[in-house]
């Protein structure tokens, strides 16, 4: 039952991507090994330094396994009933100190590489401010004439052929594709973080505080990311939906959604989201 | 070389019944570092199988997508922090540090007994309350649900509006001062109570790493205490220090809290570190290899392990050069671990092993501890970090290092000690069915992980999307198999408990050279009343 019920989600979800879903999404999927594919230069550096670690640190790893395994096979009692006594060989403990040392500047430097471009854009084509609310995200668009809105998570009961369980919104957060996006976190209540793992974006939604860090999507399509602190009953169900779009696109949408979301009026009524965030609030 | 003590422990033999106090007085009012040590042990079998069953309980829930059995985010965050708090508080550190450490350290010192007895005695009994407010903070109202880390606002008085906060944070109160009484004890002990001719660098391996988990006790604790403090008068009392909107900070909560939180992770291993020496050591009949550079490997570990807190707070939004700074010095701790481990192998090497149950457990515990290690040193990178912190990387790493590495220790110490401890064989055969139904249940639980973490999937989430259910569910099935290795534990106990096999002095044989060799199975209530010299 509960099966056949996946199963025909499955059907409707892979329908409906061909049917009324955006024309590309990243998602994650079942089984998947590694990273979701990168879609920032700040997601290809992580992707490859990781790649570089990964490597080396699998070979380090199975170098262990396998003396501590021959070590275990040759070193029996029953094939070497002497042990021997030696406790000492300074060469061996100099070689053992020295080569992590060697292999820990070998990713070091890349890394610190990395650390420094992924920190800030200098020159941002847009500017988004994301505040985290229990259970949702706002979004505000300070130098688009402050448009303004929430996105809530689309409850399971209202999820529609191709939305994905856990992962769409009501209101997407959209930016145009190829332009350097300054974000801006903070929070109004608890700490949220704010993840969106194939844009190789990550920073807390802290109160009181400001936290800065940039993206550039490299092409039109949907992203989708999590929230990643813990924050409260419904931390599972306020998902991150990014739409990139063209320049073009991006215009007519922001035309479009300083009618939808008129500044200065509250956010938009999100229907499933505000009443799951509603009883959530008489739980507590 | 056990012949030399043989006189010392006919003269305690008869004296024993002059000593031994009555029940009551003898394990509500102990004052014996030995019967102290196998209170701990026994409480922390205890709360380990509570520990335990949550997280069964929370595999249950994440076997497949949706919500099954818990009614709310809440309950789960509640489940998720006790599990976490018990696990470190009341199952890891009480086994190593109370348990192994007050039977061992005054015993391998040749000292007869801690240097506080009473103190110890306290030390225990406020594990206890401690313990029954975490159960508490668990099932009053909603339950307290921060995570362990207990970040503000979330863990304040306008979020976590009930007691079932306030108890826990008491619990952590009660756990600290448990455990820095403890740290005071044995680090006076160490000091000043060892015997003639035991100098620092003769003092086993095992007194070392107590030692340096002791002076990290001792000075993280109290910052954690203070911490504390200040989130219980920013709930109760009307004071501010973490809350903005009266000019405090929620991101000072998180450096004093790392700044004890990531010691502790060190002190939950070290002591794992010292049985693992022995057990290798003996197994291998071979003394340990870079005896000086293990010793000063500790040390190391436990002094850098000081200025690398905020690794756990690279997306909280500290300035790059912070970060780049931290990142440099997470790193620097793969060096002396990493000389441990190829220490332990090059004891191994050359030696004549016997594959006993807690040589398994030893070589388990260095393989995965291994696995653990270069995962942290893939998680230490600021950059890669951005995209892994607080996934499931993050979770699978850290049991690597502790679910595997810390109670594969303590399970290398409980093979290694209980006859000396009971007096008593443990049934060999059942012991390698528990290691080898522990290595595949954790390894098919937590190997997974991995991939749902590099996957994106968050960490402290009842329900998540439907594309994770793959791994969750192999995750969860890993986690059935490993409670059940729990099972075959117990029954390993009951075996050895109603053993009639009977044990020598030293029954491991020429391989084990510490002084608790020398002396009885079990020991005689009081040891050495008269010192051991050591040469």
């Amino acid at each position: 039952m509960q099966v056949s019920q996946r199963f025909r989600a499955a059907i409707l979800t892979l329908a409906g991507t061909c049917l009324v879903g955006p024309a590309w999404a990243q998602a994650p999927h079942n089984w998947q090994l590694g990273f979701q594919p990168p879609h920032s230069p700040v997601m290809d550096s992580i992707e490859g330094l990781h790649s570089m670690i990964l490597w080396m640190m699998a070979t380090v790893t199975i170098f262990v396994a396998a003396l501590l395994l021959y070590a275990s096979w040759r070193f029996s009692a029953t094939r070497n009933p002497a042990a021997s006594r030696v406790s000492h060989h300074t060469a061996l403990e100099v070689a053992w100190t020295v080569l992590p040392v060697l292999i820990l500047v070998i990713i070091a430097i890349p890394s610190f590489r990395v650390v420094y471009f992924e920190d800030r854009t200098t020159d941002a084509d847009l500017t988004i401010k994301v505040v985290g609310h229990q259970w949702f995200w706002e979004y505000t668009y300070p130098d688009q004439g402050n448009i303004n809105f929430s996105s809530y998570m689309v409850p399971e009961e209202d999820l529609k052929p191709g939305q994905l369980r856990n992962l769409d919104v009501d209101n997407r957060i959209v930016v145009p594709a190829g332009k350097n996006v300054r974000i801006l976190t903070t929070s109004a209540d608890v700490i949220h973080s704010f993840f969106i793992p194939s844009l190789g974006v990550q920073r807390y939604a802290i109160p009181g505080r400001t936290i800065e860090t940039w993206v550039r999507v490299d092409k039109p399509g949907v992203y989708y990311g999590q929230c990643n602190q813990i924050c409260g009953t419904n931390h599972s169900m306020m998902p991150i939906s990014v739409e990139a779009m063209t320049d073009q696109g991006f215009t007519a949408w922001i035309e479009q959604a300083k009618t939808r979301f008129a500044t200065g009026d509250a956010p938009a009524p999100a229907g499933g989201g505000q009443r799951l965030a509603a009883v959530a609030d008489t739980q507590r | 070389m056990s012949a030399t003590t043989h006189e010392h422990n006919d003269a305690h033999g008869h004296d024993d019944h002059g000593h031994a106090p009555g029940f009551v007085k003898r394990w509500l009012f102990s004052t014996n570092h030995k019967d102290i040590g196998s209170l701990y042990l026994i409480f922390a079998v205890v709360a380990g199988i509570v520990g335990l069953l949550l997280s069964v309980y929370m595999r249950m829930e994440l076997q497949s997508p949706g919500l099954q059995y818990f009614k709310s985010g809440q309950e789960w965050n509640a489940t998720v922090t006790a599990h976490g708090l018990i696990m470190i508080f009341f199952a890891v550190m009480p086994a190593m540090i109370g348990g192994f450490g007050n039977w061992f350290v005054p015993i391998m010192i040749g000292a007869p007994d801690m240097a506080f007895p009473r103190l110890n005695n306290i030390s225990f009994w406020l594990l206890v309350p401690a313990f029954a407010l975490v159960m508490m903070g668990l099932f009053t109202g909603d339950g307290a649900g921060p995570g362990w880390t207990l970040y503000p606002p979330l863990s304040n008085a306008t979020y976590h509006s009930g007691p079932s906060m306030d108890y826990t944070l008491f619990a952590l109160h009660l756990a600290g001062a448990s455990s820095l009484l403890g740290a005071i004890n044995f680090i006076t002990t160490i000091f000043n109570m060892r015997a003639p001719g035991m100098t620092l660098h003769k003092m086993p391996l095992f007194v070392w790493s107590m030692l340096v988990t002791a002076f990290l006790l001792l000075l993280s604790i109290p910052v954690l205490a203070g911490a504390i403090t200040m989130l219980i008068t920013d709930r109760n009392f009307g004071t501010a220090f973490f809350d903005p909107q009266g000019g405090g900070d929620p991101v000072l909560f998180q450096h004093l809290f790392w700044f004890f939180g990531h010691p502790e992770v060190y002190i939950m291993i070290l002591p794992g570190f010292g049985i693992v020496s022995h057990v290798i050591s003996t197994f291998a009949k071979k003394p340990i290899f870079g005896y000086l550079g293990m010793a000063y490997a500790m040390i190391a570990i436990g002094v850098v392990g000081f200025v690398v807190w905020a690794h756990h707070m690279f997306t909280s939004g500290m300035s790059v050069d912070t970060r780049a700074y931290f990142m440099a010095a997470t790193m620097v701790i793969a060096v002396p671990t990493g000389i441990k481990i190829f220490s332990w192998i090059a004891t191994m090497w050359g030696g004549s092993i016997e594959m006993k149950t807690p040589m398994l457990f030893a070589i388990g515990f260095i393989f995965l501890f291994t696995l653990g290690g270069v995962t942290g040193i893939v998680l230490s990178n600021a950059s890669v970090d951005q995209i892994l912190h607080n996934t499931y990387y993050v979770v699978a790493h850290f049991h690597y290092v502790l679910s595997l590495g810390a109670v594969f220790s303590i399970f290398a110490g409980f093979y290694y000690w209980i006859g000396k401890m009971s007096g008593r064989q443990y049934p060999e055969f059942w012991g390698k069915v528990h290691f080898w139904m522990m290595f595949v249940g954790v390894n098919l639980t937590f190997f997974p992980q991995h991939f749902l973490g590099l996957a994106g999937m968050p960490r402290r989430y009842p329900d998540y999307p439907d594309a994770f259910a793959g791994w969750n569910l192999v995750s969860s099935i890993g986690a059935y198999i490993g409670a059940l290795s729990m099972l075959v534990f117990l029954y390993v106990v009951y075996q050895t408990f109603t053993s009639k096999v009977k044990l020598a002095e030293n029954y491991w044989g020429e391989g084990a050279t510490t002084l608790e060799w020398t002396i009885a199975s079990p020991p005689p209530f009081h040891t050495f009343e008269e010192l051991p010299r050591v040469r």
